[in-house]
């Protein structure tokens, strides 16, 4: 007996030394949705985290993309983590309205953020408080391909972009070289929204948008006719058989020089490029004017962080939201996703695409879009992609699309 | 005392003590999750918050429900086309009825697509139907001059999916329908053969009847596996184009769990409808089991 005791002490003796700090560490645990890259930099993050904060331990336990996003209404509820990554807007509503996320205006508060994160306060703002902390955005814009331009005649648009007639117009010319003016692929329904938000955000701004996706506005609205009326324009020229591919299949159209122009988020940069296209080669321009005189807004998704309101740890929980708020840690983090921080102290990478987008963005004055399904609730998003959809193959049944748009919103809101 | 009360009602204790584990199970993964999910059809939740009773107003909700019908109609489609995969299944079972070299070989790469995964079935059609690379595009753009993509249509995609599904089915029937075969009993054909009997004859009056088990249990299965479709619509369309692929599980899982799909109630209702339309057929088998088996 004594022999054992003596075993077990020198051998807690060992440990003690050795990890002396464990012992006293306090555990955040941390779901998110990473991909490798971002990982690697949020590992990163969380290591300089934890060497200025040497009694927490972040334990990240990272879930595939998709799955996350239907794993997250199971572990809030039956094993909530300390920290969980969601998006910005109405996305965040039903956890909200639900008591999962817990408000962490204090954190807002005591950290300046509402200054330095001012750009998100109205997205992450649900009754007067804020429910996360943002980290990364990217904008959104037509990505173009300059040797489809060339290859069609057409001349290439510089970084101011073009007029919407003269779009319309290119498109005409286009068609004629059999290239399609406009790539989409939406298996996935999502990017035919992005479309969609232009179309209506440039035909009406943002105010009437946003009003749109918060249900205050029908959808058989001559305002919203009016968009599709603009959208019906283009609608001939845009890749047929979008409804079987998906947003990566459509980005191959766009290397082969196959398609012209492709409305998409920042993150498909990295995809053109895979497929080998270049600086030199692909373009970037933003959405262009339609109704003129309109205060110019953009679309650029915002990525967050949130405090579940099971979480066990909190305080230490909300230690890291400050640290991630900060500029140091954004610029790392959005150096290896390719994005933009949202911190206004915090610097853009030098890229292109990126600075592009970030002057676009900064110098949007009538205001910023999360995007359709972050924007408008759930259900009203997914009646609303089938019928972007629908619209791009068959607009001669928009009536019909527009009136089950407003029963669902009859009964959403 | 205990004992003797043991030893007087052991003949009709003794069978429940039996059935015990198996009916424990029964009710805690069948019987008690059906009623759970008729009671949540009755209420509004979102799977988080708070449960909010709504009576009937998920069930009147499903009869305005464009998208219900849409699934409704599919899934019976769904059904009467899997039906095809009966007769398909026994030509080529009686086809590979044959003693030659190598038999074993072809029957084992004829039951082949019933061994892959429904998500593999699903991506190889998926491909082969591609606009654009697809096996089945080109050839029509070859014939025709335009290609059409058959999942991107709302005309054609639930039978490109039902064709994609009965491959497999096919496959499986036919395995039925070759056991059924081997008890034939090779005397009755002889029998038959002197009395004249050949061909279609032969198959409707003398082997068919022999293979009533094996019919039965594979119109069974291809019911099931028919209501039950949904792995193949979600990996080849994800219900589209704008939901014209829907049938009633996937339409059901869309509502509660994908990712826009908050609505339990609602998801419950449309699971408590697919159920009753199960139960139709499943009342169907049990009763003609159970009368096949007093009649003996």
């Amino acid at each position: 007996m004594v022999h054992y005791l003596k075993g077990s002490l020198a051998l807690g003796a060992i440990l003690l030394s050795s990890t002396a700090a464990i012992a006293q560490q306090r555990v955040v645990k941390y779901n998110a949705d990473y991909d490798p890259a971002p990982l690697a930099a949020m590992e990163q993050i969380i290591a300089d985290f934890e060497a200025a904060n040497p009694d927490i331990d972040i334990q990240l336990n990272n879930f595939d993309h998709e799955g996350y996003k239907t794993a997250i209404r199971n572990f809030l509820t039956a094993d909530a983590p300390d920290l969980a990554n969601w998006y910005a807007g109405n996305r965040m509503a039903p956890f909200v309205t639900s008591g999962q996320f817990m408000d962490v205006s204090d954190v807002w508060e005591a950290n300046g953020l509402k200054d330095s994160l001012g750009s998100a306060l109205a997205s992450m703002t649900i009754d007067g408080k804020q429910w996360g902390i943002p980290y990364t955005y990217y904008q959104w814009g037509i990505y173009f391909n300059k040797d489809a331009y060339a290859a069609a005649g057409v001349e290439v648009p510089g970084p101011e972009g073009v007029s919407w007639e003269q779009f319309v117009q290119n498109c005409e010319k286009f068609a004629a070289a059999g290239i399609d003016c406009i790539t989409t692929g939406t298996k996935a329904l999502w990017p035919g929204a992005g479309i969609f938000d232009y179309m209506n955000l440039r035909t009406n701004g943002y105010e009437f948008h946003m009003d749109l996706t918060a249900g205050k506005v029908a959808w058989t609205d001559d305002r919203v006719k009016a968009t599709f009326a603009e959208w019906a324009k283009v609608q001939p020229y845009i890749t047929k058989n979008h409804a079987a591919i998906d947003w990566q299949d459509a980005a191959a159209l766009l290397v082969q020089g196959k398609a012209a122009n492709y409305v998409m988020g920042n993150f498909a940069v990295a995809v053109f490029k895979e497929g080998g296209m270049t600086n030199d080669n692909l373009g970037f321009m933003g959405f262009p004017e339609i109704t003129p005189g309109l205060a110019r807004a953009e679309e650029a998704p915002t990525d967050t962080v949130h405090i579940p309101s099971g979480a066990t740890n909190p305080d230490d929980a909300k230690k890291f939201l400050a640290y991630l708020a900060t500029a140091e840690a954004q610029n790392k983090i959005n150096a290896a996703m390719g994005q933009l921080p949202i911190n206004k102290d915090s610097t853009v990478a030098d890229d292109p695409f990126l600075q592009a987008g970030f002057k676009m963005l900064s110098t949007a004055d009538g205001g910023i879009a999360q995007f359709f399904d972050r924007d408008a609730p759930a259900e009203m998003a997914k009646a609303g992609m089938e019928g972007f959809q629908e619209f791009m193959v068959k607009p001669e049944n928009l009536d019909k699309i527009l009136d089950r748009l407003e029963k669902v919103r009859a009964r959403v809101y | 005392m205990s004992v003797s009360v043991w030893k007087a009602n052991q003949r009709r204790l003794a069978p429940w003590l039996f059935l015990a584990p198996g009916l424990l199970m029964f009710a805690i993964y069948v019987i008690i999750p059906i009623c759970q999910s008729m009671w949540i059809s009755f209420f509004d939740w979102d799977g988080l918050g708070e449960k909010q009773w709504i009576g009937t107003a998920n069930y009147v909700e499903l009869v305005d429900d464009d998208a219900f019908y849409t699934s409704l109609k599919n899934n019976v489609i769904w059904l009467v086309l899997y039906m095809l995969s009966v007769p398909a299944g026994l030509m080529i079972a009686i086809f590979l009825n044959q003693t030659i070299t190598g038999m074993r070989l072809y029957k084992s790469l004829f039951f082949f697509p019933f061994v892959i995964s429904q998500v593999v079935v699903g991506l190889i059609f998926s491909w082969f139907y591609a606009p654009g690379f697809g096996l089945l595009y080109n050839l029509i753009e070859l014939v025709t001059g335009t290609g059409v993509a058959v999942l991107a249509d709302d005309r054609y995609v639930t039978y490109g999916i039902i064709a994609a599904g009965l491959w497999p089915q096919i496959a499986y029937v036919m395995i039925l329908y070759l056991t059924g075969l081997n008890n034939v009993s090779p005397d009755q054909v002889e029998a038959a053969r002197l009395d004249g009997a050949k061909g279609w004859k032969m198959l409707w009056h003398v082997v068919l009847p022999q293979l009533r088990p094996a019919t039965f249990i594979a119109v069974v299965v291809t019911v099931i596996g028919a209501l039950r479709s949904f792995d193949l619509v979600s990996v080849m369309t994800d219900g589209g184009p704008y939901g014209s692929s829907r049938v009633l599980s996937f339409y059901m899982y869309e509502q509660a769990l994908s990712e826009y799909g908050y609505r339990m109630g609602y998801g419950a209702a449309i699971a408590v409808v697919l159920f009753a339309i199960m139960m139709v057929f499943i009342s169907g088998f049990i009763w003609k089991m159970w009368r096949d088996e007093t009649e003996r």
